[in-house]
């Protein structure tokens, strides 16, 4: 039996019939990484000694009926920015190097419940500030798709494992499309929830009114099953919401005739590669062959998305992050001369490039006289951005949009240029300044074999629609393929 | 020289007497080993969270309300960014834009009359923790106990003109706060702090002069002292023809003298913006009137109240009214004895005396009202002398014991019996023929010899008029 074919819920399903044991997925998830992780590197620290362990508690659990889910016993890579009790957890930052909580995130406690296996915590961009996973201060991920490429990002570690095999599930998180973009190099799936539906408890943050931590799985359907185990009310999290319409599994119909769905066309101008785009208009086809509505529509403010976003999340980035000191955990400084020497070193030699950049652009545009013109502007925007969303969800179910401008870039391209990587955030950036959910599913691929994605996005608390589009597309299309060999189904 | 007058507002803190902190389930409580009232969310680990303790919003809104402030119904929290390390996440969740309460005011009464003293806004905040320098280490400590103790920040407008005024404001934000329950502002504890800002101007001038604001000011006679001193400084600098720099100046109460911390150039820029980690708060008028309707007489209307239900002077009023509980103690002694006066002369001069003597503060003192109402009824039906009462009364005090089964086991009645009495009258004149002489002589003073006597033999347990009476009989009888 080929394991690698399987979705999260298939090999759950195969675990309940006595087909495969628990141990059997770890197995091989431990297996995949030995053979992919030299070249990959996805993860920053793997658990297999714990896990094993785990799997036979597991397996005895879902015997005697501790767990029923639909994931029990399926293995899980977590992103490095989400704590777990006892584990490293470093936001792929020295600051942050030997860094353990001694708390779990509520989403750690939630998959624990619901009888999931977690292997490891995976790269990312340092603080989920970056594209491409290549801040990291620890190496970067290389696309499983090919090597030269990078993941995206910021959970391009999470991703990667996906597309790898060396996870059936991981968590991302998702401030500006840190899950969806990622997802579309990837070619995974990804979801970015409306904010507020999962705890941002333990999620170490990098902008608080933006972050969300989302699944990424192989296809849609993994991903709504996991969405309903970590979303749910959570009085640690003044900012969760309480829900009573989280069975996203279900709706998922694959009907989808006389859905309306809507494209931005500011969206399809230049800066969008044409292999993309292509890869775009034939899933806008076959969304139409299927009988949906696809219209195109304008959007006045998309020119102001990139400035409104980098404006809030630096400025919450500058703050968030100024409890990394030196003081109570994380790197300090070797040598300094008193707090404030001790301050400045610590911070300096311990914050990479991108999050120095991003701190200082934070801290300028919340400094006196700066403030009206900048952040308030921004915060404007943003409510200007949210009417112009509000205004379109009014005439359709779903937008649509590409998840970036290309495929997954060569390692070392981005960097170069910054303000060039914050533009090819134009597609994802403004969900989360709306608190909308998006979900990326693979649609195609370029000539290079990368994959391309597209992002459905709906209104807020309608992940429902989400899903039944993502999930009836997903049909339509068939098999993506896998960037592994030995993934084709069996 | 020119006459100046002083112009001061005042920034208080009071720390509200929650049991758990703003933004976590941690205990408030004072003292305690270090670190051991923390947890994520109060040492600022990564991921932690605040979610915000309703007990503070009320309290704050209380606070308010008694402070004839209004509520923004709609209001925020806010980050203060500044990097020190009782500080554990380099912010302090304050309020700047959306303060709880704005455009108050409270009267205060000074020698020169009653003044009102209007209240710019008061604020929700966190508490920061404590550094302690250790000098034989060289090395500083951090205990974040006291991280994430609820504040409210009470801001007056320049409306003080003396430290007197300052006084009256600070004694009357104490006291209304105890009444209300929301702190116990104890300036030693730390559960009440000033920030006095000070500007001097010529009198008859319009415009404010250069302000300083000046800080560690540990108790009232500081904040007195640190007032003086700065008042004169200013003067001093303005006479010889110098300017006030506006700068944060730390008083050394000590060396009654102020030196420069920070000068407003080199002033933080605090990078305010609102904390995404909190939504904002609303609050129903519901709520309000709810919180309004829970807030106890305060001290006017009961100072007020014992001048016209108990006919006491305004001096007595207010003495018994200082603090809520004995207030509450003394009530209850009036009404179980049907006396208000004679309650009132006791605490006045009994519970006073012993609270005074025994160094207790007086929301400490916890005696059954009950009890010593019995015991001054006792003294009104003299059943008991005042002399005894006043023993037994320091017994109820520190014991809380039951005055009439204690006078009763300890042979503290006072006898009635005129024999018994007369006996003792004659046993005690004829013990002392010298005095009789001299009494008999005309040196009237030397009754009170006999009664003294009589009573050291008797042990208090007779009525000092029959006593005078007997004597006087007798004494009659020898003539």
């Amino acid at each position: 039996m080929d394991l690698g074919a399987f979705t999260a819920l298939e090999l759950a399903e195969k675990i309940k019939q006595h087909q495969i044991s628990v141990l059997d997925g770890v197995k091989y998830v431990f297996d995949q990484m030995e053979k992919h992780e030299d070249t990959v590197h996805a993860y920053l620290d793997t658990y297999k000694k714990e896990a094993y362990a785990r799997a036979k508690e597991v397996q005895k659990g879902i015997e005697d009926g501790t767990y029923t889910g639909p994931l029990a016993g399926v293995p899980i890579a977590i992103k490095d920015n989400i704590c777990i009790k006892g584990k490293k957890t470093t936001c792929a930052s020295k600051i942050l190097e030997n860094f353990v909580p001694q708390y779990n995130a509520e989403v750690i406690d939630r998959l624990e419940k619901a009888g999931l296996v977690i292997i490891g915590k995976t790269n990312m961009d340092e603080f989920a500030m970056g594209s491409t996973t290549e801040t990291s201060a620890y190496g970067v991920t290389r696309n499983p798709w090919n090597p030269d490429h990078v993941p995206g990002g910021s959970s391009g570690g999470s991703c990667a494992a996906v597309a790898a095999g060396e996870a059936y599930l991981a968590l991302g998180s998702d401030t500006g499309g840190s899950i969806r973009q990622p997802s579309s190099y990837c070619g995974v799936t990804g979801i970015k929830p409306t904010y507020g539906t999962v705890s941002r408890y333990g999620l170490v943050a990098y902008a608080s009114s933006l972050d969300q931590i989302g699944p990424v799985g192989k296809d849609v359907a993994d991903c709504a099953a996991l969405l309903e185990i970590i979303a749910g009310h959570d009085t640690k999290d003044s900012t969760s919401i309480k829900r009573d319409d989280l069975d996203f599994s279900s709706t998922m119909t694959d009907k989808i005739v006389g859905m309306k769905f809507g494209v931005p066309k500011e969206y399809l101008s230049s800066g969008l590669d044409p292999e993309v785009k292509e890869a775009f208009m034939n899933t806008l086809k076959s969304l139409t062959e299927m009988g949906a509505i696809v219209e195109f529509f304008s959007m006045k403010t998309t020119e102001y998305m990139i400035p409104a976003y980098y404006i809030i999340a630096s400025a919450e980035a500058s703050s968030n992050l100024e409890r990394f000191d030196g003081v109570k955990y994380g790197f300090r400084a070797k040598e300094y001369e008193g707090l404030h020497d001790m301050y400045k070193k610590t911070r300096t030699e311990g914050f990479g490039e991108e999050v120095k950049r991003r701190i200082m652009l934070g801290s300028f545009v919340l400094s006196s006289g700066y403030y009206d013109a900048y952040y308030l502007k921004a915060l404007r925007t943003k409510a200007l951005i949210k009417k112009e969303f509000n205004e379109a969800f009014e005439k359709y179910d779903v937008l649509l949009a590409p998840a970036a401008p290309s495929t997954a870039p060569k390692l070392g391209e981005s960097l170069k240029d910054p303000l060039a990587m914050y533009l090819s955030d134009i597609y994802t950036v403004a969900i989360n300044l709306c608190g909308l959910p998006g979900i990326t599913v693979p649609c195609g691929k370029d000539s290079k074999g990368l994959p391309v994605g597209i992002q459905m996005i709906g209104d807020c608390f309608k992940e429902n629609n989400l899903f039944r589009a993502a999930h009836a597309y997903e049909k339509k299309r068939g098999d993506f393929g896998t960037a592994m060999e030995g993934g084709e189904k069996a | 020289m020119k006459q100046y007058e002083t112009v001061i507002g005042l920034e208080v803190h009071v720390e509200l007497a929650t049991k758990t902190k703003i933004f976590c389930g941690c205990s408030t409580e004072f003292g305690g080993a270090p670190n051991t009232h923390t947890c994520p969310v109060c040492t600022g680990m990564p991921g932690s969270l605040p979610v915000l303790n309703k007990k503070v919003v009320e309290f704050a809104i209380k606070a308010g309300l008694a402070a004839n402030c209004h509520i923004h119904q709609y209001c925020k929290f806010d980050r203060k960014n500044y990097f020190y390390p009782d500080n554990p996440q380099n912010y302090q969740i304050s309020q700047l834009y959306l303060p709880i309460c704005y455009d108050g005011a409270v009267e205060i009464e000074t020698s020169a009359g009653k003044k009102t003293v209007r209240i710019h806004e008061m604020h929700m905040e966190e508490d920061a923790g404590k550094l302690i320098h250790d000098e034989w280490e060289d090395c500083s400590l951090v205990d974040y106990n006291r991280s994430g103790v609820p504040l409210i920040e009470i801001v007056s407008e320049p409306d003080m003109r003396s430290s007197e005024e300052v006084i009256a404001y600070l004694e009357k934000l104490r006291c209304t706060m105890q009444y209300l329950g929301v702190s116990d502002c104890k300036l030693q504890e730390g559960s009440m702090r000033a920030d006095v800002n000070l500007s001097v101007r010529e009198v008859g001038s319009e415009t404010f002069g250069t302000r300083t604001e000046m800080k560690n000011l540990n108790s009232f006679k500081a904040i007195a002292r640190a007032i003086e001193g700065e008042r004169e400084r200013q003067i001093e600098l303005l006479e010889e023809g110098r300017a006030v720099v506006q700068e944060t100046r730390r008083w050394d109460d000590n060396k009654e003298s102020s030196h420069a911390m920070r000068s407003k150039e080199d002033a933080k820029d605090y990078r305010y913006f609102p904390d995404p980690d909190l939504p904002p708060i609303h609050i129903s008028d519901a709520w309000i009137e709810e919180l309004r309707g829970s807030i106890p007489e305060l001290r006017e209307a009961k100072m007020e109240r014992y001048q016209k239900e108990y006919e006491l002077p305004a001096y007595d009023a207010g003495i018994l009214t200082e603090s809520r509980h004995l207030a509450g103690l003394f009530e209850e002694t009036a009404v179980l004895m049907g006396n208000p006066k004679k309650a009132a002369n006791w605490f006045m001069v009994e519970v006073l005396r012993l609270i005074k003597d025994k160094g207790l503060d007086p929301e400490k003192v916890n005696f059954t009202p009950k009890h010593l109402a019995d015991l001054l009824s006792m003294v009104e039906k003299k059943e008991v002398s005042a002399q005894n009462a006043k023993k037994v009364f320091e017994k109820v005090f520190d014991e809380d014991i039951d005055p009439v089964i204690y006078i009763e086991e300890k042979g503290l009645k006072i006898v009635e019996d005129t024999g018994f009495l007369a006996e003792t009258v004659k046993k005690i004149v004829d013990a002392n023929p010298g005095p009789l002489a001299e009494l008999l002589g005309g040196k009237d003073k030397v009754m009170g010899f006999f009664v003294g006597q009589l009573m050291r033999e008797l042990k208090g347990k007779a009525n000092p008029d029959s006593v005078r009476k007997a004597l006087t009989e007798e004494i009659e009888r020898r003539r």
